[in-house]
């Protein structure tokens, strides 16, 4: 293992938004304090199926370190998870299960498509394999490769970081929202 | 394997099954021996019973279909682990009524490998606990490894064929 | 563990009613996507349904449709952990139907990376196993190792998980200096750490308790289910394929092959901690005993790719090269059998070819599909906790089981 480097142990503190300063008061729009707090406290729901998975643990080990990005804390159960992250194969059986998922999700929640197989069915063009998730699921980011470095997951996570910091807050309300729902079939 | 070990193992084979035999092959060093379907299963009890030949591990079993002669082999490898020999035994059945016994009296690992062979090739095996498909989704209704089904899921919108050369 | 006969004679006034517990397919403590349907009493499990599939790839009919080398990269995806040694056994049975002569120098090139690849796969299991017990630092701490294995695969063939290594006949380039390097490396740093690892658990008061005992299986019962691996060696059988049908040289090294006692999670965990010792005292050998040579084998050029600079700079060769990987290059006819020691017990490929481009047939033997189903029989009786131990010591991974 590398020595300790001494140089990084800055720690690095999220910059405020845009704002008016004053003696005891600080005013800025509840979408950037919202969108900044929601950023950095992502919580994944890791749906870790094959090969990309194991990226995953890499990604989640200390020499990437994840949990920097705010999402220290791994929820496997639906309703307490912002975020979806599909990794692996998903077969027509396990089709149902990731809808099933998914709609137990509370709002607002994301979804991160990671690898070559969930965001087209990959080089399995096959009768059982589900020829990517957003068949059925809506996805926010894909993240192509096979398996796809961690840097390249640390990125996609990034980009679901700027979706999440520059969301409306009426988003999930809105009429637009609810017709793409409608679309897959979710209420 | 050389050729007495063969000779041997044949020997043990031919004091019971003599007239079973369709023939016998060696690809590669491998002795391989095309069996009549109905008493597969007394062959292999006998095999596993016998005090110096032991045959007490099953490799694997599996499924081949030959199209050109419309017939589904099932294919058994079997190995001694006390003489470390390895023997492989091929029937032939019908395509149409591919029916023969299960070989789960004799190994318990048979179980899952005749589930998965009936799976991908519609080989009833008569006697089996508990025969339903355990790879692919239960209402599917071919029998997928078959040659005359495709690979690729035919309502699939997204992938043109003329772009992957097919 | 619970006794069965408590169980049935219970003289409870109402029917003694038992509760469905579903250990779905997505559940953190399966580390893979498997079902089991638990009918339990309380914590005791009387009985469970699995189900698998659910990453059902069809990776048989898919090699029906492949030449050989595009079957590699589907190798790999099956047992994920060490992919190489999945590429290695293919390429090996694609040598054993055209009848290649290989190299001792690629026989020892190989025997280091699939050792590699062994210590890869292990060093999950073993700290999979810590982390359902509640000891997560061990995981933190080996997944370093993981990365310095993945720089090695990196600098012999540029991938780090889903490595696609070698070619039929060999290997593409001969390893690097800046490879040798890291392999001195990671050899002088992961005993330190292992035994670190194996300080924190092996003779750990809690560790032995919870494992001691959990998910049992006889020998005989073993052997009928036809386990193979670390699995059957911890049931007490000392059957390895490196040693029962030496391939890639394996008689020239000099490794002991650890056996258990009872077959339980303790006897499992501790196996795969001394084969691991054991692969790295191989890797030793072989570094030492290195001999000089080729790094491919110089006749099977209707096989082996050309090299990638050639490739680059040279019409014949770019040509050569498309038509092997499209496999419009003459291929015997005949039916070949080939098994290596994968990371959970005997990998067979048994490969039937027509002459055509693709293959007749090819059926993957896969340990993980064929032991998985003694599990419903090993968790009998036991607590919940114990069928989760049970579970991730038999390192059931999902690729291996659905094809």
């Amino acid at each position: 293992m590398q020595s300790a480097d001494t140089k990084n142990t800055e720690i690095k503190l999220v910059e405020k938004p845009e704002g008016y300063e004053g003696a005891g008061f600080f005013a800025t729009s509840l979408e950037k304090v919202v969108g900044m707090a929601r950023k950095n406290s992502i919580w994944p729901l890791p749906f870790a199926t094959s090969c990309c998975g194991i990226e995953f643990m890499a990604t989640m080990g200390a020499h990437y370190d994840l949990a920097r990005f705010g999402s220290e804390r791994l929820s496997f159960s639906p309703r307490q998870a912002d975020l979806l992250m599909v990794m692996g194969t998903i077969a027509k059986k396990m089709g149902p299960v990731l809808r099933q998922v998914y709609e137990q999700m509370a709002e607002p929640r994301w979804v991160l498509s990671v690898g070559a197989c969930a965001c087209s069915g990959g080089i399995f063009d096959t009768y059982s394999v589900l020829q990517g998730i957003d068949r059925i699921i809506p996805v926010d980011v894909y993240v192509p490769g096979c398996p796809p470095r961690p840097e390249q997951i640390i990125n996609g996570i990034m980009k679901i970081q700027h979706l999440v910091e520059t969301e409306s807050l009426r988003r999930r309300d809105s009429p637009e929202y609810k017709a793409m729902l409608n679309k897959y079939g979710i209420e | 394997m050389d050729k007495t070990v063969q000779e041997k193992i044949l020997g043990i084979i031919g004091e019971k099954f003599e007239s079973e035999i369709l023939s016998i092959e060696t690809p590669y060093d491998f002795l391989t021996i095309d069996f009549k379907r109905d008493h597969i299963i007394d062959l292999i009890k006998y095999l596993y019973d016998h005090p110096v030949a032991k045959f007490q591990y099953l490799t694997t079993l599996c499924g081949i279909h030959y199209p050109d002669s419309k017939q589904i082999a099932v294919m058994y490898q079997l190995h001694s682990l006390v003489n470390n020999w390895r023997l492989r035994i091929k029937i032939f059945l019908p395509e149409e009524n591919a029916v023969t016994p299960t070989l789960t009296t004799v190994f318990a690992a048979a179980n899952w490998m005749e589930r998965e062979t009936y799976d991908f090739f519609g080989i009833q095996f008569t006697g089996h606990p508990d025969l339903r498909r355990i790879l692919n989704v239960e209402e599917m209704i071919i029998f997928p490894m078959r040659k005359e089904y495709p690979l690729e899921d035919q309502t699939r919108e997204d992938k043109e064929d003329f772009m992957f050369g097919r | 563990m619970a006794d069965e006969s408590i169980i049935n004679s219970s003289t409870a006034v109402e029917e003694k009613k038992y509760s469905t517990l579903n250990l779905g397919p997505t559940h953190p403590a399966t580390h893979g996507i498997f079902q089991n349907v638990l009918t339990v009493d309380g914590e005791v499990i009387i009985h469970s349904e699995p189900t698998i599939g659910y990453i059902h790839r069809a990776f048989e009919k898919l090699s029906e449709r492949r030449p050989f080398y595009q079957i590699t990269p589907l190798t790999d995806r099956m047992n994920y952990c060490s992919a190489p040694i999945n590429n290695i056994g293919w390429h090996m049975t694609v040598e054993k139907l055209i009848g290649a002569e290989i190299p001792k120098r690629v026989d020892y090139l190989r025997v280091i990376i699939m050792e590699l690849a062994r210590i890869s796969d292990h060093l999950i299991c073993n700290t999979v196993i810590a982390v359902d017990t509640g000891a997560l630092t061990g995981f933190v701490y080996l997944f370093q190792f993981r990365e310095l294995i993945y720089e090695i695969y990196e600098e012999i063939c540029g991938a780090r998980l889903t490595t696609n290594i070698g070619r039929i006949g060999g290997f593409e380039r001969d390893f690097s200096d800046k490879a040798w390097a890291k392999l001195e490396k990671f050899l002088k740093e992961y005993p330190e750490a292992l035994k670190e690892f194996e300080s924190l658990v092996k003779r750990n008061r809690i560790f032995m308790d919870r494992t001691i005992g959990a998910g049992g299986i006889t020998a005989e019962r073993a052997l009928n289910y036809s386990f193979s691996g670390p699995n059957l060696r911890a049931a007490g059988v000392d059957y390895d394929v490196r040693v029962m049908n030496p391939y890639s040289s394996y008689q020239d090294f000099d490794f002991i092959i650890p056996v258990g006692l009872n077959g339980d999670t303790y006897d499992r965990f501790m196996v795969r901690q001394e084969e691991m010792w054991q692969s790295l005292s191989i890797i030793r050998q072989a570094i030492d005993k290195m001999p000089d040579g080729p790094h491919f084998s110089p006749n099977v050029p209707d096989f082996y790719l050309p090299p990638k600079e050639d490739v680059y700079n040279n019409m014949e060769a770019l040509i050569y090269h498309f038509k092997i990987v499209m496999g419009e290059t003459d291929v015997p006819k005949g039916e070949v059998y080939h098994c290596v020691e994968g990371g959970n017990g005997e990998l067979g490929f048994y490969l039937i070819s027509d002459g055509g481009r693709t293959p007749f047939r090819l059926h993957f033997r896969r340990p993980c599909f064929i032991y998985y189903q003694a599990y419903p029989e090993m968790i009998k009786g036991a607590n919940i906790s114990d069928a989760i131990l049970t579970m991730s010591s038999m390192n059931v991974i999902a690729g291996e089981l659905d094809s």
